[in-house]
């Protein structure tokens, strides 16, 4: 067994953990990465389409490009980077955590830390969260694998392909699918909106005449050994039509119906998660209900977009970094996602600083206003053109914006809403 | 030449095979699909039954409860997961309580033993989980659960230790008596020569019967559909939970697996084809209506997956057990469903005494060794008293599988044993079986079954020829 002590321990080193650790290095703290994958940058190194780095570099990057930002710096800043090795546990510690580790290469890793930065991402649902009847062939993938497939192992999943979902992933895939010679046959949304953003739909659907269903589902899968077909039946009411169902011939399912933050280690490990993004709960400071945790990026809420996790995830390691320091947690205000709203994160606020919120709303609204209120008073308010529930809404709050002195007894004081 | 010939590598076929390992016989295990319990067996539910749903007059009562005392020295044997968690029939209202009542006596007689008729203070007491409304009902400790799948691996792997032959791959296609032999023909051509031919082909029992001009009858598939609920899940149960049953069906179940998720289902339709596994919504809805009125705390947002297993039924819904009365030298092992996975340590016994009884010499072997090497499983230990093992096998350290925690050396192990596809490897180590389904690890595994065996990605299936997981690769032109 190999004993590693270090100040923070960052869990995952994907875009959220090469973030943190990297700003966590330049405070002066000593830094361990461990990720499960042989290699940094985790999910990035997949999405060799571009789009991403926009609002963090001002260029139009490709995943691999923006993953590789991060990745110089961080093997030159003097970080411990433990690769393809798979924490297993996290254990409370005196004041501190001990976190174990299984490598190949290794053995077991037993490490001693002040502080954790949880920054394990998401994994993708599946069929059976949304339990699709039918037969149980090969040929059917959540869209993310099939990326995997293609993008790295070079494979081509199928010839005919049915998406289920219109999540960015699925969005992706359809484009990529097509450019790589298979039929995409339709692109089927239960919502009577697409999950994706404006952008994808139009560069990777529209753009190759893609079908695209909204408010449909694919109500059956059929097939022995591969995909044979779907039944897909539109929406009324909340249940499928079966009257009007119809039948597309294909090989290949892909499913893009949603992310889940991959908190099955901080559940052990004893953090309380939110209901309403399956992230911990965490304050102001990113910290979760178990002293000396932080959790930032996609295990903390998933988001849209690539340079919101980095923006994140440096600002939790500025936080990870005063505790560390030693630092007072401030002055922490409950926030409540209010009308429309269905989650805000973090779930507090410290009225002395500036803080960063992001917030998914529940509606598709034009014109829409968004407001911060205490005690039902408008302390901020803000005009936005368009809201959808596939884009993230990014708040920063001055310091002092929200009175530090609440009365106690209030249980939503503070809540964020769109009208 | 084979002394005896299995048709049918699922549960029946298994233990019969390890059975008649233990003699001096040649025994082939022929199996149509590409792996063992391919078949009825993979869907099964993993109950290990107490013994006392039926009637004393039933082969299957008698088989059940020998199958059931077989399990514990089975298990230390062969070290597949079983536990005897218990069953509870819960019972609901007074006239269902009447309905224990009967199964009480029917079990006493069967010779069921520990069977408790509790009140409702008892029962709540046995298993808080259950509803409020639940006024009484059965318990019966000796009940269990069982991996259905790893049960018959871990069969076949002694049998095959002990020199019994496998085919896989293999489907009986035409048979003929040369008034000595059986010579048994495959659909890809094959043949294979034996003197004793055993019937345990499970839904195709009736079309294998044909073949060998045995009795005519006709399998009905009665379909059952199945859920499973993440580890962990919200409301578990540590008893197997069975409401009262009706005359088709022991009824809708709350069976914690061995492993730690939760199992709802089955239902009981019958289903003209007999290749049909396809679940429906409705039956999603009414399993967990009746589930919840046992179990209220469980919740469809635990759901990772659904399945359907059908049920090989004869008319009469007993075993059909028995030497042919039309065909020589042939044995019939039919319509062997629920508890056909308890009693199958007894078939085994019972097919050994028909063809002893038949003239079969069965002559001990002096080495026959009842043990298989025991497996390792990262997931058994504590991360940090992990030292030992690594240091057997730095693989052990290599996470393939995450939601089920399979390391790299448990998949490469069923790799070398033989399981190459998708699902065998996932039945073997339970890799793919989690809360993700095989998001994260399938590409893993697909790189190690390449990297043992050589097999180009393009040829990995998920459960055989057709089941390819991917059609081409980029640049291939194909």
């Amino acid at each position: 067994m190999i004993q590693r002590s270090v100040d923070a321990l960052v869990i995952g080193g994907g875009s959220a953990g090469l973030a943190a650790a990297l700003r966590l290095r330049e405070t002066g703290a000593s830094v361990a990465i461990v990720e499960r994958d042989p290699y940094l940058g985790g999910i990035l190194l997949q999405c060799i389409h571009s789009g991403f780095g926009l609002h963090e570099f001002g260029e139009d990057l490709t995943g691999p490009e923006y993953a590789e930002r991060f990745i110089g710096p961080v093997r030159t800043a003097g970080i411990e980077v433990y690769l393809d090795a798979t924490v297993m546990s996290i254990g409370a510690n005196g004041g501190g955590h001990t976190v174990t580790a299984l490598s190949r290469a290794q053995g077991v890793i037993q490490f001693t830390a002040r502080a954790v930065v949880l920054a394990m991402g998401c994994r993708e649902r599946n069929r059976g969260n949304i339990a699709i009847a039918g037969t149980r062939p090969a040929g059917v993938f959540t869209a993310g694998l099939a990326q995997r497939l293609v993008n790295i192992e070079g494979c081509i999943p199928g010839r005919e392909v049915v998406i289920i979902g219109s999540g960015d992933i699925g969005l992706i895939m359809a484009r990529r699918l097509t450019l790589v010679g298979c039929s995409v046959r339709a692109v089927v949304e239960i919502q009577p909106y697409p999950s994706g953003s404006a952008r994808n739909i139009a560069q990777c659907v529209s753009d190759y005449s893609i079908p695209l269903y909204l408010g449909h589902v694919v109500s059956r899968i059929d097939g022995r050994d591969r995909v044979e077909a779907v039944d897909v039946a539109p929406l009324v009411e909340g249940h499928p039509d079966h009257a009007r169902s119809f039948r597309i011939p294909c090989d290949t399912v892909l499913l893009s119906v949603g992310l889940i933050p991959e908190n099955e280690l901080s559940r052990a490990a004893g953090v309380v998660l939110n209901e309403g993004t399956a992230g911990p709960l965490v304050d102001g400071n990113f910290m979760t209900g178990v002293k000396g945790m932080f959790a930032c990026g996609n295990v903390l809420h998933v988001h849209d977009l690539v340079d919101f996790v980095t923006e994140e995830s440096r600002r939790c390691a500025e936080r990870v970094a005063a505790y560390l320091s030693g630092a007072p947690d401030g002055t922490m205000v409950r926030l409540s996602p209010g009308s429309n709203v269905r989650y805000v994160v973090p779930s507090a606020c410290d009225v002395d600083r500036a803080n960063v919120f992001f917030l998914r709303p529940l509606v598709v609204k034009n014109d829409a206003l968004l407001e911060v209120r205490v005690n039902g008073e408008v302390v901020k308010s803000k005009r936005l053109a368009h809201v959808q529930p596939s884009e993230m809404i990014r708040l920063p709050l001055d310091a002092g914006v929200i009175p530090a002195s609440l009365p106690a007894s209030a249980t939503r004081v503070v809540e964020v809403a769109l009208v | 030449m084979f002394d005896v010939a299995i048709i049918g590598a699922g549960v029946s076929g298994a233990a019969i095979a390890r059975r008649l390992s233990s003699y001096r016989l040649s025994v082939a295990l022929l199996e149509r699909c590409a792996d063992v319990s391919f078949g009825v067996s993979k869907a099964n539910s993993g109950i290990i039954h107490a013994g006392f749903h039926h009637a004393p007059t039933s082969l299957k009562a008698r088989l059940e409860i020998a199958g059931n005392r077989a399990f514990d020295v089975l298990q230390a044997e062969l070290g597949f997961p079983f536990r005897r968690a218990g069953i509870i029939v819960a019972a609901f209202s007074w006239e269902e309580m009447k309905v224990v009542d009967h199964l009480y006596t029917q079990g006493v007689e069967n010779g069921a033993p520990g069977l408790e008729v509790v009140g409702r203070d008892r029962i709540l007491a046995l298993e808080p989980t259950l509803s409020e409304d639940v006024v009484g009902g059965l318990f019966a400790p000796s009940g269990g659960i069982v991996e259905p799948y790893r049960f018959v691996i871990a069969l076949v792997e002694s049998a095959v230790a002990n020199g019994v032959q496998l085919r896989l791959l293999w489907e009986a296609a035409a048979a003929r008596w040369d008034g000595q032999a059986w010579t048994v023909r495959s659909a890809s051509g094959d043949s294979v020569e034996a003197r004793w031919v055993v019937n345990a082909a499970g839904l195709r029992a009736d079309t294998v019967s044909s073949l060998f001009g045995a009795e005519s009858f006709t399998i009905v598939a009665r379909k059952g559909e199945e859920f499973i609920l993440d580890r962990g899940a919200r409301g578990l149960p540590s008893h197997v939970i069975f409401p009262v049953p009706t005359r088709n069906s022991k009824g809708v179940l709350v069976i914690p697996t061995v492993e730690g998720t939760v199992m709802l289902g089955p239902t009981a339709e019958e289903d003209p084809d007999k290749d049909d596994t396809s679940t429906t919504p409705e039956n999603l809805d009414r399993v967990f209506q009746l589930a919840t009125r046992m179990v209220p705390r469980i919740s469809k947002r635990d759901i990772i997956t659904a399945f359907a297993g059908l049920r090989p039924t004869l008319p009469g819904d007993d075993f059909f057990i028995r030497l042919s009365a039309c065909a020589p030298h042939f044995v019939q092992v039919a319509g062997i469903q629920s508890p056909g996975l308890t009693a199958s340590p007894a078939i085994a016994e019972y097919v050994k005494d028909l063809l002893k009884g038949a003239g079969l010499t069965l002559t001990e072997k002096t080495d026959w060794n009842p043990r298989i090497s025991p497996r390792e499983h990262t997931r058994d230990h504590a991360p940090w008293e992990l030292d030992r093992l690594v240091e057997k096998d730095p693989a052990f350290a290599h996470m393939v599988c995450r939601c089920e925690t399979v390391s790299e050396a448990e998949v490469v192990e069923a790799i070398r044993k033989g399981h190459t596809t998708l699902d065998g490897i996932k039945y073997y180590t339970r890799a793919g079986m989690g809360r993700c389904q095989g998001g994260f690890c399938t590409y893993r595994v697909m790189q190690l079954v390449a990297r043992e065996t050589g097999m180009p990605l393009e040829r990995i299936t998920k459960h055989g020829p057709g089941s390819e997981i991917v059609k081409g690769r980029l640049g291939s032109g194909t």
